[in-house]
């Protein structure tokens, strides 16, 4: 088996087993750690398709900075990081037939498509050519990004904000 | 074929095995004995109470938002950093305006005090004429006794939580 079909499946088995981990585990913490894992063999996979820079983004943004928010997410509530999750079976027909017809529509996608099979161009270093692209072709849609990335910070101050008002103590002085 | 992944790879490989093979190799080699104090968190100096997975404090939240904002930003200078010396002065001027714009979301974060780590007020206890010293919360009975319709939620409630902050 070739190199890269090995390393392909290799990281498939990765991603499939540690999101299986995450789904089933009772503790919360083991689930949030295999999702790095799911996370960071994504990033193996943008690797292998040579798709460099969103491999870094896939690691930078998403093990190194979405999955510290999801801890912090889990660690922030009272509830539910103590005790043990119950994972159980509930709405188990509904749950069936929605999990078999959102299947039986990705294997007629998959089988009718017809794939196109190119060879894979080794352009090792891609960000010069994302560089160029967004000082140019791109430049409205990376401003606007911008503009997005100062929303998430006054949605996140607002938020902080609230959060300190709702601490103040009552007047102690008296 | 895989080029320049594979150090990557080496280095991913190659970290992987030698974890594993030292630890195997200590294994294989040390006497097991163990005792209480070996398998305390830290051998020698303080000892460890309670558990460590504690409820975290809610401001960290606010600051991994902010690293994620940030970092999103630093990803994007990353292909602009590589064509900025061809492209000359436009590609600055675009940098920049796309830079102030988060500058001006950090500068109305400092302005909110959003990153400042406000601590509880100190509660002291205080002396109240004819009663003696009474907690902070406390209230003369003419008072207490107006609201019955409506506990003192307001009062004992929060000064509850900010009590174990």
């Amino acid at each position: 088996m070739e190199l890269s079909a090995f390393l392909f499946y290799f990281f498939a088995l990765l991603i499939i087993g540690s999101a299986a981990i995450m789904v089933f585990s009772k503790n919360i913490v083991h689930s949030a750690f295999a999702l790095m894992f799911t996370l960071a063999g994504l990033a193996a996979f943008y690797a292998l398709l040579y798709a460099g820079f969103v491999a870094v983004t896939q690691l930078l943004v998403y093990v190194g900075g979405i999955l510290v928010i999801v801890l912090f997410g889990v660690m922030l509530t009272t509830r539910g990081y103590f005790e043990k999750i119950k994972t159980r079976t509930v709405h188990l027909l509904p749950a069936a037939l929605f999990s078999m017809a959102i299947a039986i529509i990705l294997i007629t996608v998959f089988l009718s498509t017809e794939w196109i099979l190119a060879p894979l161009e080794e352009e090792v270093f891609t960000v010069q050519g994302i560089g160029e692209l967004l000082m140019t072709d791109y430049m409205l849609p990376f401003q606007v990004v911008g503009v997005l990335l100062l929303l998430a910070i006054i949605g996140a101050v607002l938020m902080a904000t609230r959060v300190a008002g709702e601490e103040e103590p009552p007047s102690a002085s008296g | 074929m895989l080029a320049e992944y594979g150090y990557v790879l080496m280095f991913l490989a190659i970290g992987c095995v030698f974890t594993a093979v030292t630890l195997l190799v200590a294994g294989l080699l040390r006497p097991n004995r163990p005792s209480p104090e070996k398998l305390m968190t830290y051998e020698c100096g303080e000892e460890p109470v309670g558990s460590a997975w504690i409820q975290y404090n809610h401001r960290f939240y606010v600051i991994a938002l902010m690293f994620l904002v940030f970092e999103v930003e630093v990803v994007l200078l990353f292909p602009w950093a590589t064509v900025f010396q061809d492209m000359g002065w436009y590609a600055f001027w675009a940098m920049i305006v796309f830079v102030s714009l988060i500058f001006i979301g950090f500068l109305y974060e400092l302005g909110k005090g959003a990153l400042q780590w406000d601590k509880p007020q100190p509660q002291i206890p205080r002396y109240v004429e004819g009663v003696g010293v009474v907690p902070h919360h406390w209230k003369p009975e003419s008072e207490v006794a107006d609201v019955v319709g409506q506990p003192a939620a307001n009062v004992s409630g929060s000064t509850q939580d900010t009590a174990t902050e």
